[in-house]
């Protein structure tokens, strides 16, 4: 049970880096991976500044905003350069490992000794679990609610119309260059918001806690939708999080049957091409059952 | 009268310098007053929808200039130029963002040409007024304001672009044979409702048809482009007094080619 709230409890934190993925991947519909260098980017900035002794909530925000930055390289790459939307997140990726050893200033750092948001909870008297349980059930909230509001914006609309038909866009005098990058900056804030908060969760930093998390979002994001299908913004946000609870379940479930802690990168891209493959697989079940019910309905 | 447009030799090679190389305008001249509804006809490859794109902005042309009243926007971004060029494609996919909602897709279109900030994208009162707006194209859309435009039809989608284009008044309107993708009755719909907007706020406007018949009853001016020149050139009681076996055969005298394109005639 403890394994199971805890799992519970770290799939509210991964779910803000789901829909970081989600605002580029569905929003803009493009991939990017520059989420592999953003995820550990947040924990870095957050880190090094807990260890400083900088409160733990401005380290947060920093990161958000560090992210940020990370997505405008990006945005800027792809938008104003032209380069293909997956290869300037390789090259964001790639130049940010360098940048997050210098911010870390050594490959791993922990945050054993220092104050995070996490321990300010627990000071209020609860364990470790449901200080996590609560940090994320409150950045969730304050996430899709401004996420919420900014897509009901003018500005925000115009992004999702980017993201939707880049024609129709600029016949109606969307700058699309500007809403690509925002839409960039935004996702991976977001990103990095989820890995300064894991960081915490976690104890420590580490500059190679990226790898792997293009595919721990997006199976978050594909299993949320197979789910749920044709939802309003705000509600296909919450099915983002309930995705990210049933993944971090399932590795756990891969975890208790004894699976090599080794081999979980390897579960989780089995789990996303499962998750990726499924609407295609429903489809032609389907298909076919409909066929044979109509080769039956003939035959009589 | 004033000229709303000014074209003066615009020429436009795709692909230069290569095998592939096209050149698709060859000094296209073109002076339209105010309030002129022009249809543009012409065979396939004569260079119409590139003329229509590179004045809406798609691409920058190679020579010559564009005057939109008093201002050159030749160098002009296709988004900024969306502030006085509005359009309509014939692709009914391409007009509208699918996964935004009508009111969505509406709001959108208001903001056309003005800054965009963070104030609410949809308030109470645009939704009374695009109620009334919908209520124009009679075809129940005041009633399903937050319906996805995925779940419309074609026709559907392409009268909501028609009055997407012309919510916030352009000063010239731009349609690329944007009935053709439509069933017969639905295309006359949309073909009576482009009518009814245009002539409502007097756009002036630029319409490539594969229709002679609309190309003689709609719009005051008719000209016919071959080989990335205009080539005809009627206006007033001259066009309107055409019939669609006249214009065949001007169409053969002027361009000395044999009219093998049937989809001219009947489409």
């Amino acid at each position: 049970m403890d394994l199971i709230l805890s799992s519970i409890s770290q799939g509210l934190l991964w779910s803000i880096l789901a829909m970081g993925v989600y605002l580029t991947y569905r929003i803009l519909d493009v991939a990017d991976l520059t989420v592999e260098g953003s995820f550990p980017l947040g924990a870095a900035v957050a880190s090094a500044m807990i260890v400083a002794d900088v409160p733990a909530w401005v380290a947060t925000i920093a990161a958000f905003l560090a992210g940020g930055l990370a997505g405008l390289i990006t945005g800027f790459l792809h938008a104003k350069l032209n380069i293909p939307a997956l290869l300037a997140g390789i090259v964001t990726m790639t130049g940010l490992y360098s940048i997050n050893l210098r911010i870390l200033g050594q490959a791993n750092l922990t945050l054993l000794n220092s104050t995070t948001l996490i321990n300010q909870i627990q000071g209020f008297g609860v364990d470790k679990t449901m200080a996590v349980l609560i940090l994320g059930l409150i950045a969730i909230l304050l996430v899709i609610v401004c996420l919420h509001l900014f897509f009901s914006t003018e500005i925000g609309m115009a992004v999702r119309a980017t993201g939707d038909n880049l024609e129709m866009s600029e016949a109606n005098g969307i700058n699309i260059q500007f809403t690509k990058i925002l839409g960039f900056m935004l996702g991976n804030g977001l990103i990095s918001l989820s890995g300064a908060l894991l960081a915490q969760n976690n104890g420590y930093a580490d500059v190679n806690m990226g790898i792997g998390a293009i595919v721990i979002g997006l199976a978050s994001v594909i299993i949320g939708e197979t789910f749920f299908s044709n939802l309003t913004f705000a509600r296909r946000l919450i099915t983002l999080v309930i995705g990210s609870i049933i993944y971090r379940l399932l590795i756990l479930g891969a975890l208790e049957v004894n699976f090599n802690p080794q081999d979980l990168k390897l579960v989780s891209a089995v789990l996303l091409a499962i998750a990726l493959a499924l609407p295609t697989v429903r489809q032609r079940w389907n298909y076919k059952q409909m066929k044979r019910k109509n080769n039956r309905s003939e035959v009589q | 009268m004033t000229d709303i447009l000014n074209v003066q030799n615009l020429h436009k090679t795709f692909e230069a310098g290569t095998p592939n190389e096209n050149h698709v305008l060859k000094g296209i001249d073109l002076q339209m007053n105010e309030g002129d509804f022009i249809s543009i006809i012409g065979g396939n490859g004569a260079g119409k929808s590139t003329f229509l794109n590179s004045i809406a902005g798609s691409f920058s042309v190679d020579r010559g200039q564009i005057v939109l009243e008093d201002k050159n926007i030749t160098e002009l971004p296709a988004n900024q130029r969306a502030k006085y060029i509005s359009r309509v494609f014939q692709d009914t996919r391409m007009g509208t963002a699918s996964r935004l909602t009508i009111e969505e897709n509406l709001s959108v279109a208001m903001k056309r040409g003005q800054k965009r900030g963070l104030s609410r994208g949809i308030k109470a009162k645009d939704r009374d007024f695009f109620k009334q707006e919908l209520k124009k194209l009679q075809l129940g859309l005041e009633n399903r304001l937050s319906m996805d435009v995925g779940l419309l039809s074609g026709g559907q989608r392409q009268a909501l672009t028609l009055l997407m284009a012309t919510i916030v008044t352009p000063k010239v309107l731009l349609l690329d044979e944007h009935t053709a993708a439509l069933d017969p009755k639905t295309s006359e719909m949309v073909t009576a409702l482009t009518d009814q907007l245009v002539y409502e706020k007097g756009i002036s406007t630029l319409m490539i048809t594969h229709n002679m018949q609309h190309a003689i009853e709609q719009g005051n001016r008719l000209i016919m482009l071959h080989e990335g020149n205009i080539v005809v050139d009627v206006r007033g009681e001259e066009k309107q007094n055409l019939t669609v076996m006249e214009l065949v055969n001007l169409f053969q005298t002027k361009s000395g080619a044999d009219l093998s394109d049937d989809s001219l005639i009947l489409g």
